[in-house]
This record gives C-alpha cells, sequence and structure tokens, in this order.
C-alpha cells in the first residue's frame, strides 16, 4: 500500500452549491474535475492522507482579523465560514500533531481581503489565512509567522493585514502589478515603518516558466525564510500561474507547482485562485498533495503540456535575477531602510482609495500608526464608502506595549461616535472587539 | 418458503422460513476445508421433511470467497493496466502477471493518448504462456470512457475465459480501488462459479431445481447467474447477513446500533429508519480496498473467547484468542469464563474457569467472582467504547455542499440491537453502561441465517452525463448514448432509474416492490469563457438494502 512520507491533512471543500453567479470563474463547477482527480487518484486512500472535516469560523474568529461593515455576516456568506474553517482546521491539526502538513483545498479564496471590509474584492470577502494564522497565534501561541503566496495576482489583502507587524513575514511572488489586478506588490512595498522588510514583494515578468519560479523560491525566497525563522510556513497556494489559465499571462506547470511545493517545505498550504479548472487544477493539486506528502509526482503533467511552447526568454530569464537580488538587498539592508523611512515626517500616516472590484465599491482610508520601537503599533483606520458607511476602527498588535495599548484604547474612547456609524477597537491584547456607536 | 443459509467460521446456520416466520432452524460446524460438504450437510438437515417443490428458493451466504483472499489462496490471474499522468500505476501492482501499457484518458473521458496494440499482443502472449485463464483490465477514468478498456479486451478475445472490464466492476471512481476489484474478481471468479455449480448440480440431483440466491456485502442478494460476472461481490457477505437479520427490530424511525458478538470479534453497524448505513467507497478486506459495495460495518477484536490478561496494572480483552474458554476446555481466561464464572452462562464447566481464572484474580488483587465482574464489564466497556468511535468517525465524513455541511445530520442511535452468542447475557450490562436501549434481537443465535433468506436483491447504477460532449454513460451497464444538448438534469434522472429498475429485474428484485432512491444527485453546468456551454450532471441510484415482501421477519419479540 502507499504510504505518505509526512502524515498530510487535507480539506476538501468544493462548495458545489455556491457561486459568486452563474458564468463566474467563482463558481460550483472549479474544482469538480480536481474532485475526480483527486477520487480517481485515491489519494485519500494512501495511509498519511487524512481528509478532514472542516470546521465552520466563528464571528469572534473574524473579528480578530477584520472589521466589517456593518459585522460579519453581512459580508460573509456560508461558503466564507466553512473556508475558513478549513483552513483553521488544517491549522489546528497541524499545532496539535495530528498531521505534519496540510492543504486546505477551500473555496472561496480570502487573499484580496484587507483590514477592513466592506465588500468583496478580487473574489474575496475575508481572508481566510489571516483568520486562521490569528486562530493559531491565540489558541497555540504560535509566534513569528511566514506566509509565502504564490498566486499569480499579489496578495494585497494579506499585505495590508500584516503591514504593520514585524512578526509577520508576508512574501508575494506574482504577475507584475503593471500588467495584471490588483496593480500593486512592487519591491519597494517593505510593510509600515514598525515592521520595514516583513513585507516582500516579488514581481515577476509575463510568461514566466517553471524555471523562472523555481530560480525566485531558491535565489530570494528560501535564504529570507532560513533568516527569518518561522514557527510556521504558510503557503497561499494560488494556482493560477498555470499556462492554461484563462485570466493570467504566466507559464508554470502542475510540475513545477509541485517542485516549488517540495522546496517551499510549508506546514499549511491554503488554495487562492486558479480558474483553468480543467487543464490545470486537477493536475496542479494532485502535484501539491503528493508534494507535500512527500511522494513521487514525477508523472504529474497536464495533458497540453508542451515544453518547447514553454521555455522562458533569456530576457524574462535576467528580469527575475535583477528583482531577486533587489528584494535580497532589501531584506538584508532592511534595518537601515526602517531607520531611513522613520525619519520622515508623516511616514505614520496613509491616505489611499480602495476599489472592491468585485462588488464595485469605493472605499477611502485615513491610517495612522504610532510610531514604536517596542511593538507594531496602534493602528487607527477612519475608513469610509460610496455606500456611506463610515468607521473608525482601531487596532491594538498582539504584544502592543503599555504605551501602544493605552493611544489604541485613548483613539478608541476619545472618538466622536457621531461622525462615523461605528467606532470598534480590535484588541489583540485581550483578543476583544468592541464597537461604540451613536 | 425460503431456506437462508449462513456459513460462519465456527458454525453454519440455515432456517427454513414461511410466510409466517421460522419453520426450522439447525446449526452444524462448519469445516472450513470442505464448505462444499458443510452446505449440503445443512441443507440435507433443515430439508428432511420438505417436498422440494415447495421451496421457494435458496439465499446463501458464503466465507468462500473471502477465505480464499484472506489466505491468498488465488489463481493466476492476469492483469493490463493504464494509468496516463498522476501516480505511477505500477505501485498498485496487485499479483505477478500485472502489466502497465501507455494510454491515457481525462477526467472527463477524453482520450489523451491512445493504446499501443503491440502492448497488449505482449502482454497477451504472457498471460497464455502462463496459462492464465482469467485476465482483469483496467485504465484510469474508465468510468468516464471505457472504449480503451473495450479496445483491450477485443485484442484479448478467445484467448482467456473470461476478462473483466474495470468499468463494468463499478461505476465509482477510483483508480486504484478499481485495480483490485477487477483483479479479485478475476481470481476468485473460478474458485465461486465452481462451488455454486456443484452445489446447483448436487441439488439438481436430488430432484431440487430452485434458484440459488447469493448475499453480497451490501446486504442484498442476487441471483447466481449475475453473481459469475461479479463473484467478489460476494465476499464478506457474513456481517451483512446479521445486520439484515435485525433490521426488522430497529426503530422505524430512528437509529440503531448493531452488534454481532462472536467468539473472537464483535461486528457493528448502524441502522437509520430500518435501513443499514452503506460504506461510501466499498469493503476493506485482507489489506484490499475494493469499491464493492457494503454495508458500513466495523469489527473489533473483542469476543466471547478473546484472551484475558493483565499486564502492568492494564486489564487487556483481545484481540486474539487462544482458543476455546477454559469452560470449555481451552487454555486462557476469556470473557465467556466471566459469565461462566458469575453464574450468568449456564453452559460450560465452571470449575474449570474458576480455577483458570484465578491467576489473573491475584494479578488484579481480586477475588475470582470480583475478577470475572470487572473482566466482564471491562469487555462491554470495550466494545461500547469501540461502538462510540465508529459513530464518530462516520460523523466525521467530510460533505462538499454548504447545504449539507449547514444541514449536519449527525448519526445519533437510540438503541442497540445485540445478537451473536452471548447476545442476552450481555445486553443488561450494555444497558446500564450505555445509557441507549438494548434489545436481544428474537432468535440471536440465526437471525444472520435469516437475514440471508430475507433480504432483497440490492444493485445500484452511476450515471454520468455531459451535455458538451453529448454523452450520457452508465459504465456497469455497459449503456452509452449520445444526447442532445438540451439532455436536463430530469431526463439523466428518468434514464438511471429506468437502468436501475432493469437491472434489478434481471437480478431477481420483485418488481413490484422495488424500492429505488437517488442516493447523489449533482448538476453543474459547465462554463467556458462566460459561456454556458454544457451540463456535468452525475446520478447514482440504487434498490436500498432492505427486506422482501410477503414474508413475516418479526419472528418473535425483541427481548
Amino acid at each position: 500500500m502507499l504510504k505518505a512520507k509526512h502524515k498530510t491533512g487535507l480539506v476538501f471543500f468544493p462548495a458545489f452549491d455556491w457561486a459568486i453567479d452563474p458564468t463566474h470563474p467563482e463558481r460550483e463547477e472549479r474544482l469538480l474535475y480536481t474532485q475526480d482527480q483527486v477520487v480517481e487518484e485515491g489519494l485519500l486512500d494512501i495511509d498519511g492522507l487524512v481528509e478532514l472535516k472542516p470546521d465552520l469560523v466563528t464571528a469572534a474568529d473574524v473579528e480578530r482579523v477584520h472589521f466589517c461593515l456593518p459585522d460579519p455576516a453581512a459580508v460573509m456568506t456560508e461558503s466564507h465560514f466553512i473556508s475558513a474553517g478549513g483552513a483553521t482546521t488544517i491549522g489546528r491539526a497541524v499545532m496539535e500533531g495530528r498531521v505534519e502538513k496540510g492543504f486546505a483545498l477551500v473555496r472561496p479564496p480570502g487573499h484580496h481581503a484587507m483590514r477592513i471590509v466592506h465588500g468583496a474584492r478580487g473574489f474575496c470577502n475575508v481572508n481566510i489565512e489571516a483568520i486562521m494564522i490569528e486562530h493559531l497565534r491565540q489558541a497555540y501561541g504560535v509566534d513569528r509567522v511566514a506566509i509565502v503566496d504564490t498566486d499569480c495576482h499579489h496578495g494585497d489583502g494579506t499585505q495590508d493585514i500584516y503591514w504593520h507587524d514585524p512578526d509577520t513575514l508576508f512574501i508575494s511572488i506574482h504577475q507584475d502589478g503593471r500588467t495584471l489586478y490588483p496593480g500593486s506588490g512592487f519591491p519597494n512595498e517593505l510593510g509600515g515603518p514598525n515592521a520595514i522588510g516583513t513585507t516582500l514583494n516579488i514581481p515577476l515578468p509575463p510568461h514566466t516558466s517553471e524555471e523562472g519560479f523555481l530560480y525566485a523560491i531558491e535565489h530570494a525566497v528560501l535564504p529570507i525564510l532560513e533568516d527569518f525563522k518561522p514557527q510556521l510556513i504558510v503557503n497561499s497556494a494560488g494556482q493560477d500561474n498555470h499556462f492554461s489559465d484563462p485570466i493570467t499571462n504566466m507559464n508554470f506547470t502542475a510540475h513545477g507547482y509541485a517542485e516549488l511545493t517540495r522546496m517551499l517545505k510549508a506546514d499549511i498550504a491554503v488554495l487562492e485562485g486558479g480558474y483553468a479548472i480543467e487543464g490545470a487544477l486537477p493536475y496542479v493539486n494532485l502535484g501539491i498533495i503528493l508534494a507535500m506528502a512527500g511522494m513521487d509526482y514525477s508523472h504529474v503533467q497536464e495533458p497540453s503540456y508542451e515544453p518547447e511552447r514553454l521555455r522562458q526568454s533569456e530576457s524574462v530569464g535576467t528580469t527575475i535575477a535583477k528583482i531577486c537580488q533587489l528584494v535580497k538587498a532589501y531584506w538584508d539592508q532592511r534595518g537601515a531602510i526602517a531607520a531611513e523611512v522613520r525619519a520622515k515626517p508623516g511616514c505614520d500616516k496613509r491616505s489611499r482609495q480602495i476599489f472592491y472590484d468585485t462588488d464595485g465599491i469605493h472605499e477611502t482610508q485615513e491610517e495612522r500608526i504610532q510610531l514604536c520601537a517596542e511593538c507594531g503599533g496602534a493602528l487607527r483606520i477612519d475608513s469610509q464608502s460610496d455606500r456611506g458607511r463610515r468607521i473608525l476602527a482601531v487596532h491594538i498588535p498582539r504584544k502592543a506595549c503599555t504605551r501602544c495599548q493605552a493611544q489604541g484604547r485613548d483613539w478608541f474612547e476619545q472618538a466622536d461616535v457621531k461622525r462615523y456609524q461605528r467606532v470598534a477597537l480590535q484588541d489583540r491584547t485581550t483578543d476583544s472587539y468592541s464597537v461604540r456607536s451613536a | 418458503m425460503i431456506v437462508g443459509l449462513d456459513v460462519g467460521g465456527t458454525h453454519t446456520d440455515v432456517v427454513l422460513l414461511g410466510t409466517a416466520g421460522v419453520l426450522n432452524e439447525v446449526k452444524v460446524p462448519t469445516d472450513p476445508d470442505d464448505l462444499f460438504q458443510t452446505v449440503l450437510s445443512a441443507l440435507d438437515q433443515i430439508t428432511a421433511d420438505v417436498e422440494p417443490h415447495r421451496i421457494e428458493r435458496v439465499v446463501m451466504s458464503t466465507t468462500l470467497t473471502t477465505n480464499a483472499i484472506i489466505q491468498h489462496k488465488l489463481p493466476a490471474v492476469g492483469m493490463i493496466v493504464s494509468g496516463g499522468p498522476g501516480i505511477d500505476p505500477g505501485l498498485y501492482r496487485t499479483n505477478d502477471h500485472y502489466v502497465c501499457i501507455s494510454g491515457s484518458i481525462d477526467h472527463r473521458g477524453r482520450e489523451i493518448k491512445s493504446i499501443e496494440a503491440e502492448e497488449v499482443a505482449a502482454a497477451r502472449e504472457q498471460f497464455m504462456t502462463a496459462g492464465i485463464r482469467n485476465v482483469g483490465v483496467v485504465t484510469k477514468f474508465s468510468t468516464r470512457n471505457p472504449d480503451q478498456e473495450l479496445a483491450i479486451a477485443r485484442q484479448l478475445e478467445g484467448a482467456f475465459d473470461k476478462v473483466f472490464l474495470g468499468h463494468r466492476i463499478s461505476g465509482n471512481l477510483s483508480f486504484p480501488r478499481r485495480i483490485v476489484t477487477t483483479y479479485l474478481n478475476a481470481a476468485v471468479h473460478p474458485i465461486h462459479r465452481q462451488f455454486f455449480e456443484a452445489v446447483r448440480k448436487t441439488l439438481a440431483q436430488k430432484g431440487w431445481d430452485v434458484p440459488i440466491r447469493v448475499l453480497k456485502a451490501d446486504g442484498g442478494n442476487t441471483s447466481f447467474e449475475a453473481s459469475i460476472d461479479y463473484p467478489a461481490q460476494t465476499i464478506f457477505s457474513g456481517p451483512a447477513a446479521s445486520v439484515m437479520g435485525s433490521i426488522a427490530f430497529g426503530p422505524e424511525d430512528g437509529e440503531a446500533l448493531v452488534m454481532d458478538i462472536g467468539g473472537t470479534t464483535t461486528d457493528m453497524a448502524i441502522l437509520i429508519d430500518q435501513v443499514p448505513l452503506l460504506d461510501p467507497m466499498g469493503v476493506e478486506l485482507g489489506g484490499h480496498k475494493t469499491l464493492i459495495r457494503a454495508l458500513k460495518t466495523h469489527s473489533i477484536g473483542i469476543g466471547g473467547d478473546s484472551a484475558v490478561r493483565f499486564e502492568d496494572g492494564r486489564l487487556l480483552v483481545g484481540p486474539h484468542r487462544d482458543g476455546p474458554a477454559l469452560a470449555h476446555g481451552g487454555p486462557t481466561p476469556t470473557p465467556t469464563d466471566a459469565l461462566v464464572i458469575l453464574g450468568k452462562a449456564r453452559r460450560g464447566d465452571r470449575d474449570m474457569a474458576f480455577e483458570g481464572f484465578q491467576p489473573l484474580a491475584v494479578a488484579m488483587g481480586l477475588a475470582v467472582e470480583d475478577a470475572a465482574a470487572k473482566v466482564f464489564e471491562h469487555t462491554c466497556r470495550l466494545i461500547l467504547d469501540a461502538a462510540d468511535a465508529m459513530i464518530a468517525r462516520i460523523n466525521q465524513q467530510p460533505v462538499y455542499t454548504v447545504h449539507e455541511m449547514l444541514a449536519g445530520k449527525k448519526v445519533a442511535p437510540s438503541t442497540i440491537l445485540v445478537l451473536g452468542g452471548p447476545a442476552p447475557l450481555v445486553a443488561e450490562k450494555l444497558e446500564a453502561l450505555s445509557s441507549l436501549k438494548v434489545g436481544v434481537v428474537p432468535r440471536w443465535a440465526v437471525a444472520n441465517a435469516i437475514g440471508a433468506a430475507l433480504a432483497r436483491t440490492t444493485c445500484e447504477v452511476v450515471l454520468h452525463a455531459d451535455t458538451e460532449r453529448q454523452t450520457a454513460f452508465a459504465p456497469e451497464e455497459n449503456f452509452q448514448q449520445s444526447v442532445e444538448r438540451s439532455f436536463e438534469h430530469r431526463d439523466a434522472l428518468r434514464l438511471a432509474l429506468e437502468l436501475l429498475k432493469n437491472k434489478a429485474i434481471a437480478r431477481g428484485a420483485n418488481a413490484d416492490h422495488l424500492e429505488m432512491e437517488v442516493t447523489e444527485d449533482l448538476q453543474f453546468n459547465m462554463v467556458r469563457g462566460f459561456q454556458t456551454t454544457g451540463r456535468n450532471i452525475r446520478i447514482r441510484a440504487q434498490v436500498k438494502p432492505g427486506l422482501i415482501h410477503d414474508y413475516d421477519p418479526v419472528a418473535g419479540r425483541l427481548m
């Protein structure tokens, strides 16, 4: 009988009765052929591959990460509670040692969902990785976490949530934002003044092949992970870098995804995007599962695979080498860069416009972070949408120093509730979420 | 009248049933080396005073094929397997003559790579040279497109007794299980055929021209003729017989746990509204995971004759058996001895049990009676713990839709039905320990044979329609039809039920009492480039396992 080298947990939740709308890429059919492949290959009969039933997350799990307007139930469907729950189920199984590694093959995805949620962006409503990670931090005391986002789109939601957190390393590898949604994720996006360098972006040129992806993993991601020494590595495993994906322009392969998985050695993988539902997903997922379990994936190959057509041009290779060098340099010099950033007046403030493409909402944010050498810093966000909703959101980070705790509470208590629908405090030191309203 | 016969490891139970209930019951010892004689002797005894023409049919559950598999006494067969991309099919080798060839079909049934005739010809030569009589052929995704299996079969025509094709064995996915199941069918085929033909011939010589039915692992029966093509369906029918013998006593509206307490093992199953729960994938036997439809049963190595000992401060029961109980001349203390010592069991030599129990009692630091009470209670507790674990596992079964997830139906039995040798002796204790209602199945010692006799004919159909490719396909039925793009869900449903009805009648079901139900019903719009290009429809329908009409199964009241 076949045996997995690493005991691996799988949550499979294809949400066969849920879609954004009937012809949307995020629809019922998305994981149908993946399920067929997984069942036909007999993966779940392999000794050491365990299918786990997803739990549902609670509103408290969501509010540890997000400020939802007006509340979690209003911006989430049941399917979101289950997909975030599936990721969390895998996380718990890993933390409790019931499995060595785990993969949450769930939908809908989450990596475009930011800290403030007015609606859906990039097919995402809530950030399922962040909800899982904060649950694990709360339940098991995990501290240092690395997230490697290998979806073809920049993981701007996860970046936003961990922008000010020096204990969460977020690395996103994606197709260059000048050529693809959401148009962000450039190497100079390095995190807030209290957390410079723990956000890193590796934009790859269109038509990057297996060679280029694995180069970036080997020359940028792995050495940085080695330095950061995370207790937990999470892979946001989007599968839309595949050469057959209908909404992106990359040349990655099922075999390449398996290789990447083997090299990255993530403890937990969570499915993100990937919309080549017939030609890519069944094979990519098979490759990822076999690689996580430490099994042979050399026979995994998609029917339309033609190595000649997927060869990477020399200029693409050169561009990737330069970007990796740059990102590595930013990482190595993060201390000096931080000092430079913090010396600039106004570095504690950001003004942003955020567009929710899926729901067509425009949001304006005024953000302020308390500069702090001891913790991630108290965070205050004044957010208003064109639907007329306004919130003052205050976040006190998990390891906040007494000064930042006091500042956060002060912001919360002193806010003029008449100017907002809601004033909310997300206090991670007490794991509480409080609301004041007029 | 119907004769029901269940060959067990130690005893063979046989009953004669009339419409009003059990007319006669007989127990004969099983001779594992000559099941044929065992069966004949049981049939002779039960029908001693019956006129042959009054027997409507004989339904048999035997350990014949099960034993052959567990004891690795299977004849050589040839396997031809084609995998395509994915896990290397060489890793699923089932036997010596196992040949992997090229070819590939994808998840929607499209041919990606054709098979090579020379490779098939070479395998054919190899098998013929080795004197192989039966062959199995399996390709990946053959349940979506059987053409490659059929093409291979054409090339093998005339050279072998029988060629088993994966897509006919089961309509379900799982390439490794399809390989194993096809292999087992090919391998047990000659054993099964020879045995039942011999039984039929012998009965015919006695002037008995009655149909023979064979019990399957799913608790239903099938005609002997149909069983020839799917002989592996008859493996592991023993536990199914007991469950079928209990179902009339389960709550009509509610759940029950069936416990068959034997000498070596206790087998458990679940009834929901008097219908036994089926295993979602298939039976697992001797390390083989198969696609053979089966009742969800769980077997633990704890029974009346399990070896009891006290090691490192812990009382251990089973999973092995050293022989009969002390009270019956055996070597080691057993739960049966505890019952004898406590005066609950009448049979057996109490002095021998008492004496043999003494070292155990000393080790436990208790008087012999107290030790016996402790052993008895501990055994019951272990059985109940295993039952709880089984129920927890069933409730952890993943579901794939938001609706099912939120509906969250959980199995929570209100009743335990006990049968098997010590059933009436343990019922009270189980009730005290579990807080569930515990009942003893009447005629608990032969309920298995009654179950075999009264089981109805069951079968399943899987239909897959893909209107973009314009096909509707029921692999096991060898049914393939091209359909219009307008083919809809309700057309698929109608077609599946029609196929099921024909199949059930062909296998011996009573056309007036077909209890058909749809067990899987999925439809997906296939969207390519923001256009709906077709529908992918998946229907699975079955004749539920249950009891036949016109015979009273309630042979007595629940004790």
